[in-house]
């Protein structure tokens, strides 16, 4: 994934990215050790979730909420935290 | 028409900026750099620049200020001294990671303790390993004339590095000189428009400034900087002739007077530079064989030019006007270290001189000489010390 192959100075000067969106392919969902997991019977919809999540990790389709983007999420909790119907529940990876 | 003005070295900086009207200044005050704020405000608030002028809370919030502008696309430039520099400690190698070519003048102050507003290095010689191009001047005609160097130094393509121009606080910042300006119309055509380099504000090329640079990647960034380091001695001399030619004045990255048959040099930075050359004429009426050698660049560090003045001396005497404590001055174990692949190695010698702004004048420099010549010198020794 690191683009180790170059020379020093075939890279950009300073750290910059000139490459746009290129986070995408930066696959956080790898450091997470705990997973969210939704129960859509309690869910109502309301966002909150995705509106909290700091990694744009909340998958939603015609306003409603339809779980989320695995590549992505740390599974940091905040969503499980804020979810006013306690319909997010975060489970250990491997477990 | 050459124009002649009685100016200290802080306004003479002020007014360098203001005939280039810069993008974005963004600074705090703090003595003996204060002129140079009060009176660039000055000309902003006349309308004389259309200069984006920001008084920030800080130091820290003044570079951070210049580096945000600088990377967005401006020509950007700032000042300070002392205790303002520390402050700015994080932020000098955020600047020059990022490769943004702010050009900041530094009034050297000591660095307190003991509390001492006076003129030393330990200031810009504490941030020598931060990535900045540091050009030291002697006079207000330099601080003047360094300042327009820089900003076409620090903008070369093949630099883009953050540069200090450094004058000695008070000696240089606060004494009225006469001063030698050029027209404005010279200095805009002499420093020219400011290029930047993918700047943030490029809508159709969006980039992101100062991410987290694993460790993969850091060394290797780290090591275009040193390249870019490298390019600033061409640069730096391409620039100088080319202001030779507008200007008449003339100057080079060490500037040697009367060595040619000299047995015996001393080197300073700075203002002390010209007490140096004042003791070598008198010397040189007594018969003595003697010469100095002003260093203006002193990062990167023109060793190979060093080496070549100093080779086959019997004696050289290196004057730093700061301290790393445990060692002696920073300038000296550099020059030592350029003179060890020499085949004739002069005795090198250190003088810690001038902290917290005590004088130095004609005879503690004879003290130097002197000492130097009978070979009384010790390795490392501390000029007028009551000891």
């Amino acid at each position: 994934m690191a683009e180790t192959d170059k020379k020093y100075d075939e890279y950009p000067i300073g750290g910059m990215i000139t490459e746009k969106g290129s986070a995408r392919r930066y696959r956080t969902g790898d450091w997470r050790s705990r997973r969210p997991e939704v129960d859509k019977e309690k869910c109502i919809d309301c966002l909150f979730c995705w509106v909290f999540c700091p990694d744009n990790s909340v998958m939603v389709e015609d306003e409603k909420m339809k779980g989320f983007r695995y590549s992505h999420c740390k599974g940091c909790g905040i969503c499980a935290t804020e979810c006013p119907k306690k319909a997010i529940t975060m489970k250990e990876e491997g477990a | 028409m050459e124009q002649f003005l009685a100016m200290n070295g802080d306004q003479a900086i002020a007014y360098a900026w203001k005939q280039i009207d810069p993008d974005v200044v963004a600074a705090y005050p703090i003595t003996p750099q204060t002129i140079i704020v009060e009176a660039f405000s000055d000309y902003v608030a006349d309308g004389h620049v259309n200069t984006e002028y920001v008084c920030a809370e800080s130091e820290h919030s003044a570079l951070s200020l210049c580096i945000g502008a600088s990377a967005a696309g401006a020509r950007t430039a700032t000042a300070t001294a002392s205790a303002g520099f520390a402050y700015m400690w994080e932020m000098l190698y955020i600047a020059s990671s990022m490769r943004l070519p702010i050009v900041m003048a530094v009034a050297n102050r000591a660095l307190s303790g003991p509390i001492n507003i006076h003129c030393d290095h330990d200031d810009s010689m504490g941030g020598r390993d931060s990535g900045w191009i540091q050009i030291y001047g002697e006079n207000a005609q330099e601080a003047y004339d360094n300042t327009l160097m820089a900003f076409r130094i620090a903008e070369h393509m093949d630099v883009r590095l953050p540069a200090m121009t450094c004058l000695d606080g008070f000696i240089t910042s606060h004494s009225l000189e006469n001063m030698s300006l050029l027209q404005d119309d010279v200095v805009k055509r002499f420093v020219g428009e400011f290029k930047p380099v993918r700047p943030l504000l490029d809508v159709h090329n969006p980039t992101s400034y100062g991410p987290f640079d694993a460790p993969e990647f850091y060394f290797e960034h780290k090591y275009q900087q040193v390249k870019a380091m490298e390019e600033v001695i061409p640069v730096m001399r391409e620039v100088q002739k080319e202001f030779a030619q507008i200007s008449g004045r003339s100057y080079d990255l060490i500037e040697p007077y009367r060595v040619d048959d000299a047995d015996y040099v001393v080197l300073a930075a700075g203002s002390t530079a010209g007490t140096l050359r004042e003791v070598v004429d008198e010397l040189r009426a007594d018969g003595k064989k003697v010469g100095s050698v002003k260093l203006r660049l002193f990062r990167p560090f023109p060793a190979k030019e060093i080496a070549k003045v100093l080779e086959g001396r019997k004696g050289a005497a290196v004057m730093d006007r700061a301290i790393s404590i445990g060692a002696g001055g920073p300038i000296f174990p550099e020059v030592r270290s350029a003179l060890y692949d020499v085949a004739r190695r002069p005795n090198i010698v250190d003088y810690v001189y001038g902290l917290g702004g005590r004088d130095v004048g004609v005879d503690d420099v004879k003290v130097v000489f002197n000492q130097l010549m009978k070979g009384e010198s010790k390795t490392v020794n501390y000029l007028g010390v009551r000891m």
